[in-house]
């Protein structure tokens, strides 16, 4: 159980530097959806209280909503405000790369008090893991110009924050559960609605450009 | 038994890893949908280059002509130490991981001198292009056997290929994973293999390690060649290790299926070879980084 559990993180890792490393908007869009994807089956393996139907379903909910409407919703504005590329970010992209193995240092390190308090059964790694995808989050969110990674940012940040959950097997309660899916639901579709907005008004969708305006 | 097997895998990785190339060729044949050149093509022209004589630019120095041979000399140095599934290297000593990156090293070293003893401002371009490709891949090769070294608590390339499968707890399973895909980035990088470098181009922009071996010909040029022949087949053997971990237990048998592994990784070389572009030169850097990080992770996994 520990090697499936294992492999999974891998999966969660590699794609967070894919992220960090990817230029192509929509390749960065389908790795997000893959990451929910993973996220829905470490959750479903790693469920303390076994398989409940709240459980599957609520998780079924949460895969369907991070990894098909979500995704379809950010093509969309893609397509709306045609953009293709993140072209110039702020940190380049091998050094975003560099970045994220710092960061995957950091997390391993302020983990380690964590541990100990983790189901013997998930992998070792499941919580510096989620650490490093909160990070990771982050980062995309403070480094790229274009407006549609900043809320691909936002994802990430949330599936991290999704498996630190499910690593410390923190059952919570159904409500609050679907609560936050639906705050990231509206949160991304505003995204979107905005970023749809901001192209429509200014021709693109670079936020540092928009620290200029005055009325 | 073991010792048997260990000089039968030194006089197979002599006579066969020309013939890796071979499989290369008609791999992306295959995909091209073309007959292809014969399997033994490698052969056919490491004979005729070496009953050609050579010719020596008056400005070349003593370094020029030692650069091939030791060249090769320090490529057999590191054979010997190579183990291939169930096949020990000849003269397996632990720490003898290092001895086989810096032998590696030297070889590298004796063909940038050589080039820049040429004088020429091009092969000077090429020697650049090389030492910068080379001095990212060298800590991911290091990185990645020093991870499985963590992993498996042991300091010999022979006793880490050996004791891999051995372990109780499959916690090695994702760090053999991705050391053998760190391992397989450096094996395209330092062989010059497509998304780096194009072995069959001859356009000047693009090439890396042609470049630096334009003056060489006749039996210096076939030294070259068969020393890269070899070069494939250590970084091809590495790979095999960690990515196919598993033992039959017999010896000889076991080092049958690894270089049945090798061949393997050969057409998968030729399999990236063929659906990949080569990268832009400002792109390598970032792959090669990318592959840097996998090792680390690699380690990270490993200590724990």
């Amino acid at each position: 159980m520990e090697v499936v559990s294992d492999i999974l993180v891998v999966l969660l890792l590699l794609s967070n530097l894919y992220l960090l490393a990817a230029s192509r908007i929509t390749a960065c869009i389908q790795t997000v959806a893959l990451q929910a994807v993973v996220l829905g089956v470490i959750a479903l393996t790693s469920a303390a209280g076994g398989l409940t139907l709240v459980v599957v379903s609520v998780t079924l909910a949460t895969m369907a909503v991070k990894g098909l409407v979500l995704p379809w919703l950010l093509r969309r504005a893609i397509r709306g405000a045609d953009v293709a590329r993140e072209v110039e970010p702020f940190v380049g992209f091998t050094t975003s790369v560099l970045v994220g193995a710092g960061l995957l240092v950091i997390s391993v390190v302020v983990a380690e008090p964590l541990c100990s308090s983790a189901p013997a059964d998930v992998s070792a790694m499941m919580i510096p893991t989620s650490l490093f995808t909160i990070l990771t989050g982050l980062f995309i969110v403070v480094t790229r110009r274009k407006a549609l990674n900043q809320a691909l940012g936002y994802l990430v940040l949330e599936n991290g924050v999704y498996v630190f959950g499910s690593s410390l097997a923190i059952e919570e309660p159904f409500l609050v559960e679907l609560g936050i899916l639906l705050d990231v639901f509206v949160a991304v579709f505003v995204m979107g609605i905005i970023i749809f907005q901001i192209n429509r008004e200014f021709d693109h969708i670079d936020t540092d450009k928009l620290s200029v305006l005055k009325d | 038994m073991t010792a048997l097997a260990s000089i039968l895998h030194v006089v197979l990785a002599i006579t066969l890893s020309p013939l890796l190339l071979g499989v290369i060729n008609r791999t992306k044949a295959k995909f091209a949908g073309r007959t292809g050149q014969p399997l033994l093509q490698a052969y056919y022209d490491l004979g005729k280059l070496l009953q050609k004589g050579a010719v020596y630019s008056s400005t070349a120095t003593w370094v020029f002509r030692a650069g091939p041979v030791v060249g090769l000399a320090a490529t057999l140095i590191a054979l010997a130490f190579l183990p291939l599934s169930g096949a020990p290297g000849l003269g397996a000593f632990p720490g003898d991981l290092i001895l086989l990156v810096y032998a590696l090293g030297l070889l590298r070293f004796m063909t940038v001198l050589a080039a820049l003893d040429t004088g020429s401002a091009f092969e000077g371009m090429g020697a650049s292009r090389e030492v910068q490709f080379s001095m990212l891949a060298e800590p991911v090769l290091l990185l990645s056997l020093a991870a499985l070294a963590i992993c498996t608590g042991k300091a010999g390339l022979s006793d880490i290929f050996a004791s891999l499968p051995t372990l109780d707890s499959l916690q090695w399973v994702p760090t053999a994973l991705l050391a053998s895909v760190a391992l397989f980035v450096v094996l395209l990088s330092e062989n010059a293999r497509i998304p780096v470098d194009d072995p069959n181009t001859h356009l000047e922009l693009t090439m890396i390690h042609e470049v630096m071996v334009l003056d060489h010909g006749g039996v210096d040029f076939g030294l070259i060649q068969y020393g890269a022949a070899l070069k494939l087949w250590i970084f091809s053997a590495l790979f095999v290790g960690a990515a196919m971990p598993w033992r039959i237990g017999q010896p000889v048998m076991d080092l049958l299926v690894g270089v049945g592994g090798v061949f393997l990784s050969a057409v998968f070389v030729g399999v990236v070879e063929s659906v990949m572009a080569r990268l832009r030169l400002i792109r390598v850097p970032q792959m090669l980084a990318s592959a840097a990080v996998l090792a680390l992770i690699a380690v990270i996994w490993a200590v724990r």
